[in-house]
């Protein structure tokens, strides 16, 4: 398909403001405090926007699209299940400590909480982590562009990481999440009119029904397995995730998005820039409110598409790919002029999400690694100039990445896993750390160790039908595979950490003060008015998402 | 004093919503076949052009009031 004048004007606009808004900043980083945490000013409808923009990249804008196309409002769960009551808890239960301890990052965290062996691992960990996820994301972004829009796939990764090099090397973190909050309209302002304009095209959500019913049983499901969330949940073999309703919500709801929400730092450090301990703590929960409604933006037109394409439009050389069940959509129902905009969109919501990962990255390796392992004494602005240059190397890492993705797709699935056998644990050793003052050093180190290894052992001895056969559990499907492999890691990683913790030493309960539950005074916000309350908002929140997942039941 | 981030953002779309309703106003109708016979780049525009201005007046209604930042 062919651009007009009129998209080139709106993508070339938005990357003037993207850039202008980086340079219009540079003059208020004085410190590394103000660039890596943005002195910690921000507002909290800033805040709170970014916590969600930095995880709209190319996974979720794309891969949401996909999914709603593959599995249909099954995939409402990774929001109304997962995100929202893990954002929900970070907010009310886990931020008084991130913020309250004056910790600058997670790994940060864990050292004042644990010992240098948990924060080294975590901070090695996030930091590889960070650099092959915002790769993997650039090549997902240039191959899409390359496809769609026969545009240079080199030419795109370059653009793009030295966009985001540019932004966040002048304005740190204050850049980054500005914009951010830039991206986060964009995306709503560039996905709308495509969701209603499809929902319009097939007849509302009744005509969407009677045409996913018919793709349903087409692919030898019950007729509502597209449209309602909750009532093919009874067996693994009832809906196309191959997932029943424990393993979704102990799996994806429970371990998967609260190790997600409650302790990656790309998101977290969103929260740790606000200006008080009350603004952080409301930073998730008021991201939460526009979070509920992102299926309707990214997993909708999913939906459509599947309803109004042709049944061949997602085969690709013989491999059915709903990767592109985004474009199709865009290239459907969108005119010139509106087009520029909803690519613009898609742009954005790559760059936010390198430029989060970027961010994260520099500020773990200049604090948990460089300060931590290699320079520890130096002045401010000599980690201030590190982060400048973490950020660099942040970028660069990121392009060669990008390209080692472009090499060797295979290795790339695979990295994706270990990832996972990584974050799943974590959540177990915050939880246990934040709540039992019990908890040693030594038993948070080695039940992260055993964690992650249960989750590689657990994926040796498993398989998913089609596939190896010598295994002890064929899984239906590679999701169910990951959230049962999930509860693996995060079961074993509670119980070793429980087990080494009742016969190692604990750490003097006077050094737990604010980064334990028993030992911190409690946030007292009676005295609020409700709406500045995070309890009082996350119950609103829970209960706006109850009623979303019993309306789709 | 720090750059108030509406600013921007209101500059932005405000921009964008103009340039999109004018568009939408001289161009081919024919253009909109696919989005259903709407004119979505003029209606679309509007929306923005007024969520821009909007962001704008309330980071003007609070610099008069220097009080309260954001």
């Amino acid at each position: 398909m062919t651009l007009h004048l009129i998209d080139y004007a709106i993508i070339g606009l938005y990357f003037l403001f993207v850039v202008g808004i980086g340079w219009a900043l540079k003059r208020y980083m004085k410190t590394s405090l103000d660039f890596f945490e943005s002195g910690r000013s921000l507002a909290t409808w800033i805040t709170g926007l970014a916590f969600i923009s930095a995880n709209l990249g190319a996974q979720e804008v794309i891969g949401m699209a996909a999914s709603g196309a593959k599995y249909g409002i099954l995939t409402s769960h990774f929001y109304w299940v997962g995100a929202i009551p893990a954002m929900v808890f970070v907010g009310v239960f886990m931020m008084p400590f991130y913020y309250g301890s004056r910790a600058r990052s997670v790994p940060e965290y864990l050292r004042l909480r644990f010992d240098e062996k948990t924060r080294g691992f975590n901070a090695i960990s996030f930091a590889v982590m960070t650099l092959f996820s915002s790769g993997i994301s650039m090549y997902a972004m240039g191959r899409l562009f390359e496809l769609f829009l026969g545009w240079d796939i080199n030419l795109s990764i370059l653009i793009a990481a030295a966009v985001v090099l540019v932004y966040t090397f002048l304005g740190g973190l204050t850049s980054s999440i500005y914009n951010e909050v830039l991206q986060f309209f964009l995306i709503v302002f560039g996905f709308l009119p495509l969701a209603l304009l499809g929902l319009a095209g097939v007849g509302g959500w009744t005509g969407l029904e009677q045409r996913l019913a018919e793709v349903a049983a087409q692919r030898g499901f019950a007729p509502g397995v597209l449209t309602e969330s909750w009532r093919h949940l009874g067996s693994a073999s009832a809906n196309p995730m191959g997932v029943e309703w424990f393993g979704m919500a102990m799996g994806l709801g429970f371990v998967l998005s609260f190790g997600y929400w409650c302790t990656d730092f790309l998101v977290v450090q969103r929260a740790m820039a606000a200006k008080s301990m009350n603004a952080a703590r409301r930073t998730p929960i008021v991201a939460a409110i526009p979070k509920m409604f992102f299926p309707l933006l990214v997993i909708l037109p999913g939906m459509v598409a599947i309803a109004v394409l042709p049944a061949g439009a997602f085969e690709f050389g013989g491999k059915t790919d709903y990767n592109m069940a985004l474009p199709l959509m865009l290239q459907k129902f969108y005119p010139p002029g509106l087009l520029g905009l909803g690519l613009t969109a898609l742009l954005a919501s790559f760059m936010s999400g390198m430029a989060g990962n970027v961010t994260a990255f520099n500020t773990v390796w200049t604090y948990d690694i460089y300060q931590a392992y290699i320079r520890r004494d130096a002045g401010d602005r000599h980690y201030l100039r590190m982060g400048r240059v973490a950020t660099v190397f942040g970028t660069v890492a990121s392009v060669a990445t990008a390209y080692i993705a472009m090499a060797f797709g295979n290795i790339m699935d695979l990295l994706q896993l270990v990832f996972s056998f990584i974050n799943a644990p974590l959540f177990a050793t915050f939880l246990l750390g934040m709540f039992w003052a019990r908890t040693t050093p030594n038993g948070a180190f080695f039940g992260l160790l055993g964690g992650t290894g249960a989750a590689a052992v657990h994926y040796a001895l498993t398989g998913v039908a089609g596939g190896r056969t010598s295994v002890l559990h064929i899984y239906p499907s590679d999701m169910a595979q990951n959230f049962w492999g999930a509860i693996v890691a995060w079961t074993a990683c509670f119980a070793i950490t429980v087990l080494v913790s009742l016969v190692t030493r604990p750490r003097d309960s006077r050094d737990l003060v604010g980064l334990v539950y028993s030992m911190t005074p409690r946030q007292r916000d009676s005295e609020l008015p409700w709406y500045r309350r995070p309890a009082a908002l996350g119950l609103i929140v829970l209960v706006a998402a109850l009623f979303l997942n019993l309306y789709f039941r | 004093m720090r750059l108030d981030l509406r600013i921007p953002i209101g500059l932005l779309f405000a921009l964008l919503g103009l340039l999109l309703s004018l568009y939408g106003l001289v161009s081919d109708r024919a253009l909109y076949a696919v989005s259903l016979g709407v004119n979505v780049n003029g209606w679309w525009g509007l929306v923005m052009l007024a969520f821009g201005s909007a962001m704008l007046g309330s980071a003007w209604v609070s610099a008069r009031r220097p009080s309260s930042g954001a």
